[in-house]
């Protein structure tokens, strides 16, 4: 097995600041084989892609790529066009990077050689149409070649990107979350492409969360973890809970919370459901009781978050809060009825950046806060004053910018902007991203405390913070609910199971 | 050595937030001693009187950068109120009322066609206005097939117009209240300030205001927060409109005709002092103040240099200089411009 690796990655490691991102990895890509890479947001793989793809500079380790003679040189690109020289090609999430939207198929399959230097300096549209030919039947691509980019599907556009990449007769493919827009029949195309290339022998690293293309794909998978490679999987058939349980790690907590049970009914979920073509969503919350929600990327939990928001609307099914039918149609009638979101990514979705702690505790709430349209900014004061006692915000005081605040105060704030009024469903998406440890401890702490009153709702994708918070844990996959636990003595194994597939798609 | 730091830190920061006002009053004190008859309650009028139809627009336009936008049409859209007003008087031989209901009227429908354009069509904000630009100068020239309107002008077809501008819409521009010295407070001038005052309370005081500041900054978060984010943009747009067309209210009752060649000035006037206004008291961010301190700042410059005679040529390099300068204060100096 050593001696057919095209590529070797070896001690990789990579900080920014003082923050360790990579500790050490090493990695084999083989050739005629899909590595599959798994690992939560934050594990490192984008990181890893960076570097080898010359975007980054490494920290320290190595990486060689075989030549033909198979003798390792050492490969350290610089830019990415140097990396795309020597045969290491990346096909980017964003699918727009990797074409030019407004020219048409056979400019875009040529447009490295019409960039590259020795290129002739006239235009030949009959000689680039006949090169773009070439490419594209050796991808077995069957696009109108004169139709523009941007008339074309996402899945078209994406096989045009990676056939393009391909027309540098690369040895390592490495293609980054490439089906996170496609549908499955799309998805399907862009499957027969690689079937393809591995039969050509490119060596593929195909980054991935969805368990779907994982088992269609996978030769071998490696998960990573906190910026180290947690477990490599090659032996047939692959263990694909194996991979999840590395991805996601395991350790069980000695101060386990004591689950609560919850007799009254706040929210009745009914035959919801958020995406063509998936099962619908039944649930019901209780008054007093933490349910998280926890599911790989890209399952549908913050489509499920944003529905019960008002952000989107459902495609079938009913709500019922408090007994009253809910059906919001925008986030300020979900608000009004006293559903509540703290949004994943507060850099993009919560921060108000121009505005210092105390506005940003007070934006949803201006009408309770004002008379005649005057915001009365002693209450917004006090109000600010008394939640960053509550949620221990470090400050100086309520008048500091955000920027001048952690990760994890920043999240406190947004915690405390929707805690500063009386919920009746209160949702979380993702509240402990980018948030340090001790922060978590006091925002999962400060959840339960305050519990009573409501029903509270967190979704997350790493399942030690939903062990460390919640009263009942439901498993999410493909869009609906396939699972649900109490959180006391729980079946890890049939959990993990559930993340990884879901016992209702084991036997497609 | 830490200390020495903090120093310089500290000065740095009121370099910032006092820096414009410092040069202001050096401005005044230097145009005082440098040229005669500069200090004096008429001066002052003057000076208030030039920056007033300015003013209102740079007050308006103010209302779009707070929601993360910019209006081009401003300028446009106060000689169309302009015409407007003279045609309605002139042509149509309506009173001063009618007139000013026109105007007004013009500014919300371009307020909320921009608005429409930028909110629902997704054109940006700089090509939507830019184009509404264009589209107003043409227009204000068809019902006259491109002449200026005063009384007595012959129309298209032939027939002589013998409207005139009411008494009460000229007092508009040119009645003056007592104020210590007889005959000195023009209305325009107190128009300004009514605006100002109001546009300053509503940014600041109210939580419309508000909301449209975190518009401005986060608009998915304000979204998140409930906000109606469309509305809050489309009003911003109207704002911006009827304030240009009160300013086009006021340069008709100062001029008592529609002038076709009037008011080319008026963009660059009001985007300079709206924008100058971002440096004034460290604020980084526009607002109703600086902006009256900017335009007082522009017109402060241009009596100044007129009274020293310097040749009106020179007056928008000048201007065009100032406006680089506080624009350097305010993102570089203040490091906000990095986000």
């Amino acid at each position: 097995m050593g001696n057919n690796a095209v590529f070797r990655v070896h001690g990789l490691r990579k900080s920014f600041g003082h923050i360790e991102v990579l500790g050490g990895v090493s990695l084999d890509l083989h050739a005629g084989e899909v590595t599959v890479l798994m690992g939560a947001n934050g594990a490192g793989k984008s990181t890893l892609v960076k570097i080898i793809s010359g975007v980054y500079e490494r920290g320290g380790g190595t990486m060689s790529l075989a030549g033909h003679d198979f003798a390792p040189e050492d490969f350290a690109p610089n830019t990415p066009a140097e990396a795309i020289r020597a045969g290491v090609v990346t096909v980017h999430q964003n699918i727009n990077d990797g074409v030019v939207a407004d020219l048409d198929v056979a400019t875009n399959l040529t447009l490295d050689r019409l960039s590259g230097s020795g290129a002739p300096t006239l235009f030949n549209p009959g000689r680039v149409r006949r090169e773009a030919k070439v490419v594209a039947d050796r991808m077995g691509l069957a696009i109108d070649l004169k139709a523009r980019i941007s008339d074309l599907s996402l899945a078209d556009r994406q096989l045009v990107a990676i056939a393009r990449a391909m027309a540098h007769q690369p040895k390592v493919l490495i293609l980054d979350e490439p089906t996170s827009s496609l549908s499955s029949a799309e998805a399907d195309r862009l499957f027969a492409l690689l079937d393809r290339l591995r039969e050509h022998g490119v060596a593929i690293l195909y980054i991935s969360h969805r368990m779907s293309d994982i088992r269609r794909l996978a030769d071998r998978i490696v998960s990573m973890r906190d910026g180290v490679i947690s477990g490599v999987f090659d032996r047939k058939p692959l263990d694909y809970e194996g991979a999840v349980n590395a991805m996601l790690g395991r350790k069980i907590h000695l101060d386990r919370i004591v689950a609560r049970n919850s007799a009254k009914p706040v929210l009745t979920i009914d035959g919801l459901r958020i995406a063509e073509g998936s099962s619908a969503i039944s649930l019901t919350l209780g008054d007093g009781e933490v349910v998280a929600i926890t599911g790989l990327v890209g399952v549908g939990k913050t489509a499920l978050a944003e529905t019960l928001f008002g952000v989107r609307k459902p495609l079938s099914g009913t709500m019922v809060l408090n007994g009253k039918p809910y059906a919001p149609g925008s986030t300020g009638e979900a608000i009004a009825a006293g559903v509540f979101l703290v949004a994943k990514d507060r850099g993009e979705n919560g921060i108000v950046g121009d505005f210092n702690i105390q506005e940003n505790i007070s934006l949803p709430f201006h009408r309770r806060m004002s008379r005649l349209g005057v915001l009365n900014r002693r209450i917004e004061r006090a109000t600010a004053r008394h939640q960053i006692q509550e949620l221990g915000i470090v400050c100086r005081s309520e008048k500091d910018e955000m920027s001048a605040l952690s990760g994890g105060n920043q999240q406190k704030v947004m915690v405390a902007r929707w805690m500063s009024q009386a919920a009746k469903l209160f949702i979380l998406d993702e509240p402990f991203q980018g948030v340090d440890i001790s922060a978590r401890r006091d925002i999962a702490a400060k959840l339960r405390a305050s519990a009573n009153g409501r029903a509270t709702l967190l979704f997350v994708t790493e399942l030690d913070e939903a062990l460390e918070t919640a009263d009942r844990i439901l498993v999410m996959s493909e869009q609906t609910i396939v699972g649900e636990h109490r959180n006391a003595d729980i079946d890890l194994e049939r959990l993990l199971a559930e993340v990884a597939g879901g016992p209702l798609h084991s036997a497609a | 050595m830490s200390s020495g730091w903090v120093r310089m830190a500290a000065a740095r920061d009121h370099a910032i937030r006092y820096g414009f006002i410092v040069l202001l009053f050096g401005l005044i004190a230097y145009f005082a001693v440098a040229a005669d008859g500069f200090v004096s309650p008429q001066s002052a009028v003057f000076i208030f009187q030039s920056v007033a139809i300015t003013g209102v627009l740079a007050l308006g336009v103010t209302a779009t950068l707070v929601v993360g936008g910019f209006d081009l049409s401003i300028g446009s859209v106060a000689t169309s109120a302009m015409m407007a007003a003279a045609y309605v008087m002139v042509v149509l031989e309506q009173n001063a009322v009618v007139a000013v209901v026109a105007c007004l009227a013009i500014g919300v429908i371009v307020g909320l066609i921009n608005g429409w354009l930028i909110v629902y069509m997704r054109v940006p904000d700089l090509l939507a206005t830019l184009g509404m630009m264009f589209l107003l100068v043409g227009l204000q020239r068809i019902p006259t097939e491109g002449r200026s309107i005063a009384t007595g002008m012959t129309m298209p077809d032939g027939s002589v117009a013998n409207g005139t501008f009411g008494a009460a819409f000229l007092a508009l521009g040119r009645h003056r209240f007592d104020f210590f010295i007889p005959n000195l407070i023009p209305v325009s001038v107190v128009v300004l300030l009514v605006l100002a005052v109001m546009i300053w309370f509503f940014l600041e005081y109210t939580r419309f205001g508000r909301m449209m500041y975190a518009v401005g900054s986060n608009e998915r978060a304000a979204e998140l927060a409930g906000a109606p984010v469309k509305a809050y943009k489309i009003w911003a747009y109207v704002i911006s409109g009827v304030f240009a067309s009160i300013g086009g209210i006021l340069l008709a009752a100062r001029l008592g005709r529609g002038d076709i060649a009037s008011g080319n000035n008026l963009l660059l006037d009001a985007v300079a002092a709206a924008l100058i206004g971002y440096a004034v008291l460290g604020a980084a961010k526009p607002n109703a103040f600086g902006t009256a301190v900017g335009a007082v700042f522009v017109g402060v410059l241009l009596q100044g240099l007129t009274m020293m005679n310097a040749p009106y040529y020179t007056q928008d390099f000048i201007k065009g200089l100032v406006l680089v300068v506080a624009l350097v204060f305010t993102f570089a100096l203040s490091g906000r411009g990095k986000r």
